[in-house]
């Protein structure tokens, strides 16, 4: 945005005009305003999970296929992944932010399937990768319990937040302490029960900030199938495929700014418009 | 090692393997008649072989199944199990693949499916499945709370049979600590059998003279 970098921790009085905003923002932001007419065109996607079925029609093209593996010390990284969708899961999330940002650019990470010991290990090195290779958007359908990765976790979603690279993650609904949803540098989600794939809520009781369609959903599946699901995994992509949009119209809004505009433009926020 | 000790103690004072077994049971016949399922299952991590284990089944496949394994990672109940997400599936519309996986995995071919993962501390210690909810009903958030809350209860066992295997080990196992474990496994049945007692308390003091 501007040639050389501001001074970290102040503003300077000639450098006022250098961060000027290029859009102001209208007295009253809309639904129309924040994405109308937008298509997910020039936004790259990230879907983090198990693993994306790359010919399936509700999916359409996937730029790229990558899969994140640890070999003892080491972390593996294959950019050519050909063994598609593991589970079915990373399927159901790529289709859903289709549906919404059809134009969007898909990259499936695969950080699920190489078994259960040492899966937080590569989901946090998976989540390095993705911030590295500087996404606009990361779906994260899944989470961890383990304690030893949350401070790691929690430097890296900061990483993405400074970064521009917005992090969207599934809350837990169940008592237990989960990550990287509980951090404030992600937009966490939630299920409503409502089929409008368009209306999501902000929850003014946080940590979980938003609520998005999340029950009984017709997804994508493996084997070019579809099912209907239910679980806040599904409300992720939701929310996912909203920012896409919301980011092709607008290009230069920063995680902050697609939060609030998020916020300004929720079911249950003002008029719902 | 201390921990097993602890364990073992514990498994002598509060329960065996038996117990906690017909209390995953008892999980899986109720979780199957709340929610009118046609069979409910629990499913136990084995990380040393990195494989989920069937557990308790109660419903179809029940004899049958107890003791199968299948990858840790692979499938809908390895997907719970490893991104720690519930995942319901009302309705399995076209999806060949699904049928055969889940049928290899529950011993037959379900139109749906709910699966929690089983939390406990920090750990993911296995999968509850519920497959099968009568059709007509639609799925609700409240049914997914309801499922957490088993989830809950059924964590709580698998804990307690992992310890109590644990102990078990430990028991049968050689070295000063399995000794001392014995022991206290013996004094705790002292109540039954004074004479059992008076000469476990005998070996108990000469193995912790041998220790000191």
């Amino acid at each position: 945005m501007t040639e050389e970098p501001l001074p970290a921790w102040s503003l300077p009085a000639d450098a006022v005009e250098r961060i000027a905003l290029p859009e102001a923002w209208p007295g009253q932001v809309t639904r129309e305003w924040a994405w109308g007419g937008a298509t997910g065109a020039g936004v790259r996607v990230c879907i983090l999970d198990s693993g994306v079925e790359t010919d399936h029609p509700l999916v359409g093209e996937v730029q790229q296929s990558v899969a994140i593996s640890i070999d003892g010390e080491e972390v593996l990284v294959d950019e050519q992944d050909s063994s598609g969708d593991l589970c079915g899961h990373g399927t159901a999330c790529a289709g859903i932010v289709r549906s919404l940002a059809p134009d969007c650019e898909l990259t499936s990470v695969r950080v699920l399937g190489a078994g259960y010991t040492g899966s937080g290990a590569v989901l946090l090195e998976g989540l390095r990768w993705a911030i590295e290779q500087g996404y606009d958007v990361i779906n994260m359908s899944l989470s961890t319990t383990k304690q030893k990765f949350a401070n790691l976790l929690h430097e890296l979603a900061d990483t993405a937040y400074f970064r521009r690279t917005m992090l969207v993650a599934s809350a837990h609904n169940m008592p237990v302490e989960s990550y990287p949803w509980r951090f404030s540098s992600v937009i966490s989600v939630g299920s409503h029960e409502a089929a409008d794939p368009f209306a999501y809520y902000y929850n003014p009781s946080p940590p979980v900030e938003f609520f998005a369609r999340g029950v009984d959903v017709e997804v994508a599946w493996m084997g070019g199938g579809r099912l209907v699901c239910t679980g806040n995994s599904f409300a992720t992509p939701h929310v996912a495929g909203v920012v896409s949009l919301m980011l092709s119209k607008h290009p230069e809004l920063t995680p902050f700014q697609l939060k609030s505009l998020l916020y300004l433009t929720a079911t249950n926020v003002g008029d719902g418009s | 090692m201390s921990d097993d000790f602890r364990s073992a103690v514990a498994a002598g004072v509060l329960g065996t393997e038996k117990n906690y077994r017909e209390l995953l049971q008892s999980i899986v016949e109720v979780a199957r008649a709340i929610f009118s399922a046609k069979a409910s299952s629990i499913f136990l991590l084995d990380e040393a072989t990195d494989e989920l284990v069937f557990e308790a089944v109660a419903g179809e496949g029940s004899e049958s199944l107890v003791g199968r394994r299948f990858p840790s990672s692979t499938g809908i109940a390895g997907f719970v199990l490893v991104s720690r997400q519930p995942l319901v599936i009302e309705d399995v519309l076209t999806d060949p693949r699904f049928s055969r996986e889940t049928a290899e995995s529950t011993g037959f071919v379900p139109k749906g499916l709910m699966a929690v993962p089983l939390l406990h501390e920090e750990s993911a210690l296995g999968v509850l499945e519920v497959l099968d909810r009568p059709s007509e009903a639609r799925f609700t958030l409240a049914e997914m709370e309801l499922l957490g809350l088993f989830a809950a209860q059924a964590a709580i066992a698998l804990d307690l049979l992992q310890r109590a295997r644990r102990a078990q080990q430990a028991l049968a196992g050689e070295g000063e600590l399995a000794v001392l474990a014995r022991i206290a496994d013996r004094l705790e049945r002292r109540r039954d059998d004074e004479d059992e007692g008076t000469a476990a308390a005998a070996e108990f003091l000469a193995t912790l003279e041998k220790i000191l």
